[in-house]
């Protein structure tokens, strides 16, 4: 029996910052947002952590789904930004969209892939028919150290995926994964920011990675890029997943309507999982996605989905990634670094 | 019931009083009372202390034997209660008093008031405060006193036409009273403009809108009416006590603009001393923020609702008007130590009645009201005296 | 400044509107009462789950807070009526130009406070503006 996405809601905080006002702090040539194709990036408020807009993009993916949440059997947040060390980012998800207390929960933690590595996780039990519907959220409120490079990209955003049987709203036809064991990424316990391999993250890591999971699984199901209608690549910024898609023969259509990186940033574990919220957005019955996302440390997952017609009659329920793209308030650097707690007081 | 009078006061200088711990404060005043009243210890059957917060403030509980001890009153085993009702404790303790009094189980009781304030940092002592309101409704989400305070003022703004500059004529008012109080806090005058140029502090409201953070005490002996000329050439005497109780939460009032315990303790009051508003003439009204003052003239019936704005600027509540309210200063210019401010009042009236206020003198003054108020109405007492 | 037990207590009324509702008099009640005080012990209570829209009764801006709030001033705090009736006290986020008596706010997931860098972090309901609701109301 086919499994897949019954409902699927984002969210993304309102604030933003310009990459030439943190460049300007930091006396960075201008032509960074360019450099990056990374124009702006979303600001969580004061009051929003990893848990707040996981809950508010799984609110989105219930109201859009007409969901019970009652039903929902697992919850599984993957983020690196848990506000929590220990103690679970899913109980606080799974109290606050009113699941009742019959469901299992960990978080999860795979630098950007977490998200799409808890939509596999509650695909498999859905497919194995051991629970009905499952909830996989990707969530981040990353940070980047003041001045390093992740500034300019390191975001705040949510994406929730309701994955069950019925009422489709796209199948998820099947996924690859591949990993090896890369630190081009990383954050020690207790440290504040990550730190980085620079360069090292580029052939090593990105695109080693997502070129092989992409091309894996092609192999293993016969298909071809042309066979895609859309397709979404990991974006921790604006360049890599257009370089990519070149490289695998994808076009820029296809990743056009899924490429959000230069007006939101980075969001870690919701990028991927957001880029493939913009495309179902816009996607008709019965075209297909290729979504492959990446996570340092490192892997990436690929997936082949194919939407359903499900989708037209749940599209409109819950605000579009759209909406919260266009919906901005911009701060300055110093508004900026209260946000994101870089006062200390 | 028996009448019960006043027979003495006292008042510790209000403000910042650094040298002087709660202890300090509590003996001060109890030898001023006992001096003013020619009471001798052994007399004492029953003490009453109003405090907020001294566990918050100081760290102590148990104050009814703390001040008993401190006054050295402990070898003669005086029963000595706390009672608390948030800023209104000290209008609660007088009540008590009286109440022991006119029961006919006290003869000579003691009725205080003290706050020690200023041995923590203003943020803790902003949130001891806090904890008169709502905790888990109110104060959880951020709600400070001057905030709740503010949303009364901008609804009666909205609803009245009460405009900014009429709760700065109350602020000016009452620092041109304080300013000719010796214990005042505040002895200096301002303007409507000062007020208006002071930081914001929960808009509307800015620093001269808000009582200041203050350490003082106060104290009154109470006797039967009918034993007070053995004590007391000039004894006040007690025409009502009336207490009433609210909703905890602002949001929970019918009306938030209308402190109904204010409404009732004040009906109550009139009912008890069978007298009309115009007999009354002044008041010492819970000024805690210049909008306590605009309400509360209007919730005890003095004017119409939502013609209390107007009262300061138009000079009815000055000293010379028609209806002179808070002669001492209230609570925004002589200060306003929780706990002690309801005997504190008290302390103005006798010193009116009297004709003891000095250059704040209010000529011919026989009936006095006090109007003391817990958290933002959960509680209010309402006493009338009268020479 | 709570504990764990206290918040704990009250995490389905602060994360989901939970409150009461007596089915003998049909009046709402948030935050959540145990006795109605139009029925006292004869009141019927029922948890009832608020959808949380609701219109500003009133506010204000607060620029000086209590130590746990002092890191957000400065934040606008109304009395909120909810369109079921009851009234409750929250914060609304949006400038202080913003907001409004009559402005109609909507329920958001937020952080309501931390017990410091080691305690826990207390979830709760937030109200943003209904953008373009303010309309004039009568009181």
């Amino acid at each position: 029996m086919p499994a897949g996405i019954v409902s699927y809601g984002v969210y993304i905080p309102k604030y933003r910052i310009r990459a030439e006002e943190i460049a300007r702090v930091w006396g960075e040539s201008e032509d960074i947002a360019q450099k990056l194709n990374v124009f702006e990036k979303s600001v969580p408020d004061t009051d929003e952590d990893a848990v707040t807009i996981a809950v508010e993009a799984a609110r989105n993916a219930v109201k859009r789904g007409f969901v019970d949440p009652a039903r929902i059997d697992a919850i599984y947040a993957g983020s690196e930004s848990h506000p929590y060390a220990v103690k679970p980012t899913g109980t606080i998800v799974g109290e606050a969209i009113g699941a009742n207390h019959e469901f299992t929960t960990a978080d999860l933690e795979f630098a950007c892939k977490a998200g799409t590595a808890a939509v596999q996780a509650c695909l498999g039990l859905v497919t194995a028919n051991l629970i009905d519907l499952g909830l996989a959220i990707g969530t981040d409120t990353s940070q980047g150290a003041p001045g390093d490079a992740l500034e300019y990209t390191a975001a705040a955003g949510a994406a929730a995926y309701l994955i069950g049987r019925e009422n489709l709203a796209a199948e998820i036809e099947e996924f690859y994964s591949f990993t090896t064991d890369t630190p081009d990424f990383w954050r020690r316990e207790g440290m504040p920011y990550p730190e980085h391999g620079g360069r090292f993250t580029g052939e090593p890591g990105y695109f080693k990675h997502v070129t092989s999971a992409a091309q894996g699984l092609m192999k293993k199901m016969g298909t071809k890029p042309e066979d895609y209608d859309y397709a979404v690549f990991h974006q921790p910024n604006g360049k890599f997943p257009v370089r990519v898609a070149g490289q695998l023969g994808f076009s820029k259509d296809q990743i056009e309507p899924g490429l959000v990186v230069p007006w939101i940033g980075n969001t870690y574990s919701g990028s991927s999982l957001i880029g493939l919220a913009a495309t179902l957005d816009v996607a008709r019955p019965g075209e297909r996605i290729f979504l492959v996302s990446f996570g340092s440390g490192a892997g990436s997952d690929a997936f082949s989905i194919r939407v359903e017609e499900g989708i037209e009659e749940i599209r409109d329920r819950a605000p579009r990634v759209r909406d919260y793209v266009e919906n901005v308030q911009y701060l300055d650097y110093a508004v900026y670094a209260k946000h994101k707690g870089k006062l200390r007081l | 019931m028996r009448s019960v009078s006043i027979i003495g006061a006292g008042c510790t200088r209000f403000g910042e009083r650094w040298e002087d711990s709660l202890r300090d404060l509590v003996v001060e005043t109890g030898i001023m009372a006992l001096e003013d009243s020619n009471v001798s210890g052994e007399e004492i059957d029953g003490l009453y202390v109003g405090n907020m917060s001294g566990g918050r403030f100081v760290e102590q509980e148990h104050i009814g034997a703390l001040i008993s001890d401190c006054a050295g009153l402990s070898r003669l085993h005086v029963p000595s209660t706390r009672v608390e009702a948030a800023c209104a404790s000290g209008g609660l303790a007088l009540r008590q008093a009286v109440l022991a009094v006119a029961s006919g189980y006290s003869d000579v009781v003691i009725a205080a008031g003290v706050e020690k304030m200023t041995d923590v940092t203003g943020g803790v002592a902003a949130d001891a405060l806090a904890a008169a309101a709502d905790r888990e409704w109110e104060c959880f989400f951020g709600a400070t006193f001057p905030a709740l305070y503010a949303m009364i003022a901008r609804l009666h703004m909205h609803r009245y036409g009460t405009t900014r500059e009429e709760l700065a004529q109350v602020a000016v008012k009452n620092h041109h009273n304080g300013s000719m109080n010796p214990i005042s806090q505040y002895q200096m005058e301002i303007t409507v403009e000062k007020v208006l140029r002071s930081p914001l502090v929960a808009d509307p409201l800015r620093v001269l809108d808000c009582s200041p953070i203050t350490d003082g005490a106060a104290a009154v002996v109470l006797v039967p009416t009918k034993i007070a000329h053995k004590y007391s050439d000039a004894p006040i005497k007690i025409l009502a006590t009336a207490q009433a109780s609210d909703t905890l939460a602002l949001h929970d009032r019918r009306n938030i603009t209308t402190l109904d315990a204010t409404v009732h303790a004040a009906k109550k009051a009139f009912g008890q001393a069978g007298l009309e508003r115009k007999d009354i003439d002044l008041a010492e009204v819970h000024d805690a923020f210049t909008i306590g003052e605009i309400a509360a003239i209007e919730d005890l019936g003095f004017v119409e609702k939502g013609e209390g704005g107007k009262a300061a600027e138009e000079g009815l509540t000055w000293i010379g008007g028609k209806l002179p309210i808070n002669t001492s200063g209230g609570l925004k210019a002589c200060g306003h130590p929780v706990g002690a401010t309801g005997i504190k009042q008290a302390y103005e009236m006798v010193l009116q009645l009297r004709g003891e206020a000095g250059k704040r003198q209010v000529e011919g003054a026989k009936v006095g009201l006090t109007h003391n108020v817990g958290g933002c109405g959960g509680t209010a007492l309402v006493h009338i005296l009268s020479r | 400044m709570s504990t764990v037990p206290r918040f704990w207590r009250h995490i389905s009324q602060r994360y989901n509107l939970v409150g009461t509702h007596c089915s003998k008099c049909d009046e709402y009640y948030y935050p959540p009462r145990t006795i109605c005080p139009n029925c006292r012990r004869t009141a019927q209570m029922e948890d009832h789950k608020f959808k949380g829209k609701g219109t500003v009764i009133t506010y204000t801006t607060i620029y000086n807070a209590t130590d746990d709030f002092k890191r957000q001033t400065p934040y606008n705090l109304a009395i909120i009526e909810l369109d079921e009736g009851p009234r409750l006290t929250g914060q609304v986020i949006c400038s202080p130009n913003e907001i409004e008596i009559g402005m109609k706010v909507k329920p958001v997931f937020r952080i309501l406070g931390k017990e410091g860098d080691r305690g826990i972090i207390y979830y709760g309901t937030k109200f943003v503006p209904v953008e373009g609701s303010v309309q004039p109301i009568t009181l």
